[in-house]
């Protein structure tokens, strides 16, 4: 366990170095216009896959998390004119209460319903993010940002780093939980929850964890997207293009291990953002179903069930 | 604005829209109701029926109803076909497959929402029909004949349904497997072919519920997002399974609707269905008129 | 070395000759911008951008600017705020275009304001209404001649009070374009002395309009206000026609997007009449100027080709004013320094088809020609019938005036 630790943590830093180094050296900025979405993507996709992969609880009310990241953000930045780190920070915070009370409500909710339950609360939400004046109702409202600090010569090159800091966050959390005794909780409450209570799981207590680290970590991903489009509105906050997206690339990246949802993302997302250049934003979500149904009829495991099968053909590797 | 007249004609178009809710609605009491689909595609489908409507209408001149009833056997076809899909992927499987199986229906209800508008674009279609833009006073009430349209049909719709189910052999064993599939078995008929014929019966209605769709009012590639929160908070307020259940729901949401859009104004409408629907998962997940 | 040697290197040498003669050529100037192509703001986005596209062919035709050919980018924003971030963030970055236009309309533009003021660029705007008011941008020149913001609502509603009413009923989609002019109508009221009986704003995707016109009847306002976009404009008119609004309304309209619109127009038809609603140009003597008369031949031509707006008089001059505006900015400046350019545009008069432009501090044009007219005798199904006077009779200002309004607005509609 130890080895296997530090070599993600060295990994980690790799990481983060190589993103900074890039930040420094790339001169035009549509690269990191586009990067950003893409970590961004793989935040969301391996949050989502805390309560959607390991529990089995399909959350669809991803863009509402999203959304409520978005718009707490706006409520800083115009109340307190806050920095983008107390908003991420607050975010998380909002996040996870939200993440509480969805737990809370949808308890004995299992399957579709809990998926339909989802939905329902997204839209509560959105609804009434849309009619409070004060965040721009739904006209939207239009941001400014700071001057930005040293070392990054532009705002969007900061925003990418802080994106990867995310990344990283994201990813040892969810590892974490994965390696832990809530991981194999959550594997046991997915498999048949009512024979793991019968043998002692705390399912509810499991569940509520789920649900709350995944909102903290869905929200803050989201926070700072306010100040990357300098724009928000509840539209494209709460698009549900976002639940849709997410949903696709930790399923087709592999829920299994942490590493699928982040397969996913970056292979989807760069996909995404290759068509919306060339051909249309349209496209793009029609490639994004059609995988997510190529997938989930052909490929179950995903594409590290995919991956994982390969060697044994040619010899067996554990 | 507070005032009874305004109360009455609320309630009155309420109604009117719950019958229009009760049909767009019943198709899912049939997939999800009876049999168990996590159909979330339900709407997207309906979205589709009512872009076959349009060009019917729109190329040939076809009265939109009419229409509806000539897309209806294709529906049907296309109900057929998409059970056996989800049937040899999904059903036949086990564990993992409730999540798939719902993964693939918001799959699927996103592609033909882009399809749509790869094909018509975004912009809002409607249909012309001599019934629409014309309206019936009663008193001083001035109701739009698209929405008496509406009604009548929806009416008809249930009442033949439900006849159906109840009276009919075929009605009767789709009745019988959601029941108990076993049973039905072992008495020699094949569960399968009875739950993929009652799924492209359901789809069939989506058809001309289509019709109706676009009759009410425009409609838009993704109008299937707002009908998800509408058409499952009817079903499952009904309590799944049950047809009657469904118009009464159905009207309820109508009443509901038509209230808070009059009184507190339009931009609550879209969470009513919604907080109803959680409401009831919350406080009687078994609806009103359940198995 | 022998003749085909010669006539080798021969070759070689003259190719290269034109090669570097090719090369020498100027790389064209890029415009870019979005542009609703589809979407409800369609109708309205391709006339403009039919008017934009006459002007680069002119000016082509003279032989470009500064030597070099002007080439338009255009991406399809689909009417919405959410497209255009992202849509000119590859303008800038990816296609690299040397200047920017704006959208058509004040909703796709908002979200890049923040945008343009970051980077310190000029915009030139298409139709937008008081975008700039919380950004403060000075490189902003919006091409739309509402001038003074209240200025607009404030027309529609003095016509209101002078024809008796005294209680107003405010509609409006709750966007940016219809909250900015709702917003100045509140004012107004509070100026001339008007009291609000009926306030609502209504989601943008609304389809059904009977229940809020329902209840906005109950209020029995003798002014009615609209602040709509083109689908909600004619929802909003069909549901009128089928329930009424009733008989002490005096007026009805102000500020409906789309109405404008060839297609909406010939659409709604009859639906129309009575209906008092904000313009820009009409074919009245007094709105020709120099080159107004050659560029509607040149557009009616090639709209009915490319099956666009017929007309054309909302906004396809105006799009050629646009770039008529920066052709005379980069000749008089001889650069494309977007400092320089903005500095020339702010101060001086501009000759353009739809009249002479200034522009006040805030980027908008220092005098209002925002007409109000009212519909009258439309008859269904014919676009023609337009294209001649008396069917939008011109009631605001009194300096264009060509008719008394009508009121109350139920008889004038002959019902």
């Amino acid at each position: 366990m130890q080895k296997s630790s530090i070599a993600f943590w060295c990994g980690a830093a790799v990481f983060l170095i190589v993103v900074l180094v890039l930040t420094q050296t790339i001169r035009n900025e549509y690269p990191f216009f586009a990067g950003y979405v893409i970590l961004q993507f793989v935040v969301l996709a391996v949050a989502w896959s805390i309560l959607g992969g390991y529990a089995g609880y399909v959350n669809f009310g991803t863009n509402a998390f999203f959304g409520v990241g978005v718009y707490t953000a706006v409520l800083l930045i115009k109340a307190f004119e806050a920095p983008l780190g107390v908003q991420i920070a607050v975010a998380a915070v909002i996040g996870s209460l939200l993440g509480f009370g969805v737990g809370l409500l949808t308890l004995r909710m299992r399957g579709i319903f809990f998926s339909i339950a989802t939905i329902a609360l997204a839209i509560i939400i959105e609804t009434s993010v849309t009619n409070w004046r004060f965040v721009g109702g739904a006209a939207g409202i239009q941001l400014q940002r700071p001057p930005v600090m040293a070392p990054f010569d532009t705002y969007v090159k900061m925003l990418f780093f802080v994106q990867a800091l995310l990344v990283v966050v994201a990813v040892a959390t969810t590892r974490t939980i994965q390696n832990s005794r809530i991981g194999r909780g959550l594997q046991a409450l997915r498999d048949d929850e009512l024979a793991a209570e019968c043998t002692g799981v705390p399912t509810l207590r499991l569940k509520l964890l789920a649900c709350v680290i995944s909102g903290a970590l869905i929200s803050a991903g989201g926070a700072p997207a306010a100040m990357y489009l300098q724009f928000a509105n509840p539209e494209s906050a709460f698009n549900l293009n976002y639940s849709v997206s997410v949903l696709a690339m930790s399923l087709i990246g592999g829920t299994a291990h942490w590493i699928g949802p982040v397969l996913g993302a970056v292979l989807l997302g760069a996909t995404q953002q290759l068509l919306a250049v060339t051909i249309s934003s349209e496209v793009n979500v029609l490639v994004l179903g059609i995988m997510l149904v190529v997938f989930v009829v052909g490929a179950p495991k995903g594409l590290i069930g995919l991956l994982r099968r390969a060697p044994s053909r040619i010899g067996d590797r554990k | 604005m507070f005032s009874l007249d305004l109360l009455r004609d609320a309630v009155v178009l309420g109604v009117l829209l719950g019958c229009f809710y009760a049909a767009v609605s019943i198709g899912l009491s049939i997939s999800f109701g009876l049999l168990d689909v996590p159909h979330v595609a339900h709407p997207a489908f309906l979205v589709l029926a009512s872009y076959g409507v349009y060009l019917c209408n729109d190329q040939y001149d076809i009265d939109p109803l009419l229409a509806g009833l000539l897309i209806a056997p294709l529906f049907f076809l296309l109900g057929l076909v998409t059970y056996r899909l989800y049937y040899e992927t999904f059903e036949r499987r086990g564990s993992d497959a409730a999540v798939r199986g719902i993964a693939f229906f918001f799959g699927i209800a996103f592609i033909i929402e882009v399809l749509i508008i790869l094909q018509f674009g975004v912009d809002q279609r409607s249909v012309t029909a001599s019934y629409i833009g014309k309206a019936w006073r009663v008193g001083d009430l001035r109701i739009p004949i698209r929405q008496l349209v509406a009604f009548a049909v929806a009416l008809a719709l249930t009442v033949f349904l439900a006849t159906y189910l109840s009276k009919t052999f075929m009605g009767r064993a789709i009745r019988a497997v959601a029941q108990d599939e076993e049973g039905l078995r072992l008495m020699g008929a094949n569960p399968v072919r009875i739950k993929q014929f009652a799924f492209g019966i359901a789809t069939a209605v989506l058809g001309i519920a289509g019709a109706l769709l676009i009759i009410v009012a425009p409609v838009e590639p993704t109008l299937d997002r707002v009908y998800i929160g509408r058409t499952f908070c009817v079903v499952v307020m009904a309590g799944l399974g049950s047809i009657t259940g469904t118009l009464i729901a159905a009207i309820i949401l109508g009443v509901s609707e038509s209230i808070v859009l009059t009184m507190f104004g339009a931009s609550w409408a879209p969470a009513i269905s919604f907080a109803l629907l959680l409401g009831v998962l919350a406080v009687r997940p078994q609806g009103l008129l359940g198995r | 070395m022998n003749r085909r040697d010669v006539f080798g290197w021969a070759t070689a040498a003259v190719m290269f000759g034109l090669m570097s003669g090719a090369s020498a050529e100027e790389p064209p100037i890029k415009i870019g911008m979005s542009m609703p192509q589809t979407g409800g703001l369609a109708g309205g986005g391709k006339a403009s951008l039919l008017g934009i596209e006459i002007w680069r062919d002119d000016v082509n035709a003279k032989g470009g600017l500064l030597g070099r050919k002007v080439e338009l980018v255009v991406y399809d924003d689909k009417s919405s705020a959410s497209e255009t971030p992202a849509l000119y963030a590859k303008l800038l970055d990816v296609d690299k275009v040397d200047l920017l236009f704006a959208p058509y309309a004040t909703v796709p533009t908002a979200p890049i304001m923040p945008l343009v003021k970051q980077r310190g660029l000029l915009l030139m705007g298409n139709f937008s209404f008081q975008v700039n008011s919380k950004i403060h941008h000075d490189m902003w020149f919006n091409n739309a001649p509402w001038g003074p913001a209240d200025s607009w609502a404030n027309g529609f509603l003095t016509l209101g009070q002078k024809a008796g009413g005294k209680t107003v009923a405010l509609l409006s989609s709750d966007q940016e374009f219809a909250q900015n002019i709702v917003t100045t109508a509140r004012d107004v009221t509070k100026k001339i002395g008007l009291q609000v009986v009926f306030d609502q704003a209504y989601l943008p995707s609304t389809v059904e309009f009977s229940s809020i016109i329902r209840a906005l009847n109950a209020a029995k306002p003798d002014i009615v206000f609209v602040a709509s976009y083109p689908p909600d404009s004619a929802a909003i008119l069909k549901a009128v026609n089928e329930i009424g609004v009733g008989d002490n309304v005096k007026i009805f309209g102000g500020a409906m997007v789309g109405l404008q619109f060839a297609a909406v127009m010939e659409n709604l038809g009859s639906l129309l009449n009575g209906v008092v609603n904000y313009n820009t140009w009409l074919p009245e003597p007094s709105m020709y100027f120099d080159g107004t008369k050659e560029f509607f031949e040149k557009y009616t031509k090639r709209a009915i080709q490319a099956k666009v707006d017929p007309l054309g008089f909302y906004l396809a001059p105006y799009g050629y004013a646009m770039g008529q505006m920066i052709e005379e900015a980069i000749n008089a400046t001889k650069s494309l320094d977007q400092k320089a350019l903005a500095k020339f545009i702010r101060e001086n008069v501009h000759k353009t088809i739809v009249g002479p432009i200034a522009y006040a501090e805030d980027g908008e044009w220092k005098e209002s020609a925002t007409l109000e007219a009212q519909f009258r005798n439309v008859k269904d199904k014919n676009i023609d019938q337009f294209r001649s006077a008396g069917k939008q009779v011109i009631v605001f200002p009194d300096r264009l005036k060509t008719g008394d309004l009508v009121t109350p607005f139920e008889a004038s509609r002959g019902n």
